[in-house]
């Protein structure tokens, strides 16, 4: 027997209070686990994004389109290594609940910005090479179960062409993945031109433009000389890192931040007084007994400590059961979507701050305890009996 | 007897205040005990045996004057020093048993060792004659709420020697004993004080109990009367 044999059994002394603690502090950790791994999803974007690599759109916002013509005045800027374009064909397959997030863009340019993109032998060329070849990603070919070859329409929902409607039929003749598993392989692109050409309006619009700098330390100086080109035109432009439009990006639904945020504090917060309660009374119950320990002997600070770390055991364990139920789920759901969320996972630090907050909640929780435990008079807590 | 007392109070007093009323316990309470000295104290409610005992016991602090044990001060020791100083001299019995009721008996024994610097393996040795000395050995696996009041009592025993003190300071341990189990609590602590030669000082309502000690004394108004002595 040691300390830690007397902090467990006392932990679980009483069961059913034990197990209802657990479970609640289990709740609270299971959704810090799931939202913090649907944040870091949701956030990837800005994370994943190059230092270099800026994003270029119209400065009313990025819906609205400019023209092709600046593509190639952007091209020519002292510091730019590489640009390309893209629209948003907003498309999806034989059903509009079928959605397909779909861009047109110049292939070979393209791949060019974004060497990320992994592709099987000779099918990037293919890509480039075939004006109606669709780069599927592989998440959203698993998806819908599409193979190189494969011909299929994509519909989009904004978008008509000059026969009137609004079917795009493509050849599969490529299909992609991103260089990890946290880049994104969950969208289709086709040729910017296979597509202006059908457009029966908006034609030769781009959507935005995708710019590398030859070094991060330029792109201040680049992001200024592009938007001066382009200031008091119709369509002028606003650039940024893409970290920082990808952060806008992820901002235009709200603040997810602050509503994780909001959402994990209020469940924490909760816990910490339940908790909290729960232990006091718990060790106001073991008055006598603990006047016994320190009749026997025992320093105050023995105690103190034994009671912080009962807390602490009850935080960690209800804490690590959220954090293992968190992972389990969301490692159940990453598959499903993935075409969606793509690199749904909980990550590490994710999961190692929630196993610091498990200690922190322990602390707090089983400060005030502890230092009760601590004051306990023996003569009056004995003679109370 | 040997020459030095083990305790020796000196003009021992004790007063609380309750509100703007003070009580006086005891006022200039004077007494030695000897090494393997058997007293029991009995008196009315209230005379203060109890806090004598906590006063022996170091758990209380006077309002003036001394207790000395073996030369320490034991009155002007700091918390911490009392603690450590509670853990190697003093074993504590009381009334209702205070037994930790998530341990067995044989870990309730051992808690007074983990103050120790002793192997598991000493402990186990340890905790095994502590029980055998007070014939509990073979309940050495149950919980308290699985033994009877009087076993309950042995294991309180069992813990308050385990630890090989000099001082046994029992208070009322017969208190909540039937007869029958209240002879067998006061045999074994007779057993202990002749045998292994431990002190003890116990605080009894129970006439019949004090019988057991060699030496009875009577707390009355703040002052000891001596009402027997008989070396056993």
């Amino acid at each position: 027997m040691n300390d830690l044999t007397l902090i467990r059994k006392n932990v679980f002394r009483k069961k059913l209070r034990a197990i209802l603690l657990t479970f609640s502090i289990l709740i609270a950790f299971f959704i810090y686990g799931g939202l913090g791994a649907f944040y870091a999803v949701w956030n990837s974007g800005s994370e994943l994004a190059a230092e270099n690599r800026l994003v270029t759109v119209n400065r009313i916002n990025f819906t609205v389109s400019m023209p092709i013509a600046y593509y190639n005045r952007v091209q020519a800027v002292e510091g730019v290594e590489s640009a390309s374009h893209a629209n948003w064909f907003g498309g999806y397959y034989q059903d509009p609940t079928q959605q397909v997030q779909t861009f047109a863009v110049e292939p070979a340019s393209w791949l060019e910005v974004y060497p990320e993109l992994v592709f099987p032998p000779g099918q990037a060329e293919a890509f480039i090479n075939t004006r109606t070849c669709v780069a599927i990603g592989e998440d959203l070919a698993g998806l819908y179960g599409w193979s190189v070859g494969d011909r299929i329409p994509l519909l989009s929902n904004i978008w008509q062409k000059t026969d009137g409607t609004s079917s795009w039929e493509l050849d599969i003749c490529a299909i992609f993945d991103g260089e990890t598993d946290e880049y994104p392989a969950n969208y289709a692109m086709f040729h910017y031109d296979y597509y202006n050409e059908a457009l029966a309006f908006n034609r030769d619009q781009i959507g935005w433009m995708v710019i590398n700098t030859v070094s991060a330390e330029q792109n201040q100086i680049v992001i200024d000389t592009i938007d001066g080109l382009f200031a008091n035109s119709p369509a002028e432009t606003e650039t940024s890192t893409e970290a920082a439009f990808s952060e806008a990006f992820a901002n235009q639904f709200g603040n997810i931040a602050l509503i994780l945020l909001s959402v994990v504090g209020s469940s924490f917060v909760t816990i910490l007084i339940i908790v909290g309660f729960t232990l006091v009374t718990a060790i106001n119950e073991r008055t006598s007994e603990i006047a016994v320990m320190k009749t026997l002997g025992f320093p105050a600070p023995r105690i103190f400590r034994m009671v912080l770390a009962e807390s602490i055991l009850l935080a960690l364990i209800g804490g690590l059961l959220g954090l293992g139920l968190a992972y389990g789920v969301v490692s159940a759901l990453a598959a499903a979507v993935s075409a969606f969320l793509p690199g749904l996972s909980l990550p590490l630090d994710v999961f190692l701050t929630g196993v610091g907050l498990a200690v922190l909640l322990g602390l707090l929780t089983g400060l005030i305890p502890a230092i009760n435990a601590q004051r306990v008079d023996i003569v009056s807590a004995l003679g109370k009996q | 007897m040997s020459e030095t007392p083990l305790y020796t109070l000196t003009d021992l007093s004790k007063r609380y205040t309750r509100g703007k009323e003070t009580i006086t316990i005891f006022e200039e309470l004077n007494m030695t005990i000897d090494q393997g000295d058997f007293i029991s104290i009995m008196g009315p409610s209230g005379s203060g045996k109890t806090t004598l005992l906590n006063l022996l016991g170091g758990i209380d602090k006077p309002s003036g004057g001394a207790v000395d044990c073996e030369g320490v001060r034991v009155d002007q020791l700091s918390q911490g020093k009392l603690a450590q100083w509670r853990a190697s001299h003093v074993g504590f019995i009381f009334q209702f048993y205070n037994l930790m009721p998530t341990l067995t008996a044989a870990q309730n024994v051992e808690l007074p060792l983990l103050l120790t610097k002793l192997s598991g393996r000493e402990r186990k040795q340890r905790v095994q004659t502590a029980l055998e000395i007070v014939g509990i050995a073979d309940r050495r696996g149950h919980r308290p709420r699985q033994l009877s009041g009087g076993q309950q009592q042995r294991v309180a025993i069992a813990r308050a020697i385990v630890a090989d003190p000099k001082v046994l300071l029992c208070d009322e341990p017969t208190g909540d004993l039937d007869r029958t189990s209240a002879d067998e609590i006061l045999e074994t602590l007779q057993l202990l004080n002749r045998e292994l030669n431990k002190t003890i000082i116990m605080v009894t309502h129970d006439p019949a109990a004090a019988e057991y000690a060699a030496r009875q004394l009577r707390l009355d108004k703040g002052r000891f009367v001596e009402s027997q002595a008989e070396m056993a």
